[in-house]
């Protein structure tokens, strides 16, 4: 069972590091910066949870695990308003997003 | 009332859990700072149906495993957009229907967009978001609104 456990946090640490590094990539691929913030989102949401369950994994049931639960509906809670409130105030200066399609009818 | 008791009851376990250190003092000094931001979140009257909604918690416990399974599969999606060497992204402008009523659940639908990886919700307009898409698979999806309808069931199931 010892060996079960170890095994399960060391797979989601890594999975969760692996998350990171694929959104810095993506960082640097990406050609603009709405595009970037999809990048980033990668690493907030699957890499910062892959690595805050792989620790409640190796810290069992103990108080340290509701921290990291606390810690995890924290980053889940305002990570997305960030990237709105960058989403939102690239638009009101009028940044224009790199666009393939636009189905909204007003032309950027 | 029963959002400010629990309120109340929140925060002293939020103080507990953070705390950890079960000494008569501490859990007295815990108790006491619970009551007394109850009573101040009252007299702000932010301890209502939208500062602390309780009501919605039951939606939440299927709400949420929904939303995060979205996430993985978009966050996996992404993570192929990203690593492929040609980069076969679309970006994707489009306007989404919002069917909630109340400001929490719209929040919430605006939250869930934005946290599965591949959308962004950039603007609100009335009841419409402005949603920036990676592909335009990414925007069908969403147009397609089973979001919304989970995020109108979120809402209405109290």
């Amino acid at each position: 069972m010892d060996a079960f456990i170890y095994l399960l946090s060391w797979a989601l640490l890594v999975g969760g590091g692996f998350f990171c590094v694929v959104g810095a990539l993506g960082l640097l691929r990406m050609p603009d910066a709405f595009t970037r913030l999809h990048a980033a989102s990668v690493i907030d949401t699957l890499g910062v949870g892959m690595i805050v369950a792989g620790l409640m994994v190796q810290s069992g049931l103990t108080l340290t695990t509701a921290r990291l639960g606390i810690i995890l509906l924290l980053v889940f809670f305002t990570s997305p308003v960030a990237s709105h409130a960058i989403a939102r105030s690239m638009r009101h200066r009028n940044v224009k997003p790199v666009l393939s399609e636009d189905r909204t009818g007003e032309g950027g | 009332m029963g959002q400010v008791i629990s309120l109340a009851i929140v925060l002293l376990v939020f103080w507990l859990t953070l705390s950890g250190i079960y000494t008569t003092f501490l859990v007295t000094a815990g108790v006491i700072s619970a009551v007394v931001i109850s009573v101040l979140a009252y007299r702000m009257d932010v301890a209502d149906r939208e500062g602390h909604p309780i009501h919605l918690s039951l939606s939440a416990i299927t709400y949420w495993p929904w939303l995060v399974w979205q996430i993985i599969l978009s966050g996996l999606n992404v993570t192929r957009l990203i690593i492929n060497p040609s980069l076969p992204i679309s970006p994707t402008l489009t306007l989404v229907k919002m069917t909630q009523k109340t400001d929490v659940a719209r929040v919430t639908y605006a939250n869930s967009i934005t946290l599965t990886p591949g959308t962004i919700s950039v603007d609100m307009e009335g009841d419409e978001i402005l949603v920036h898409a990676i592909t335009s698979d990414n925007a069908t999806d969403l147009e397609a609104g089973e979001m919304d309808c989970r995020c109108t069931q979120f809402e209405g199931s109290t």
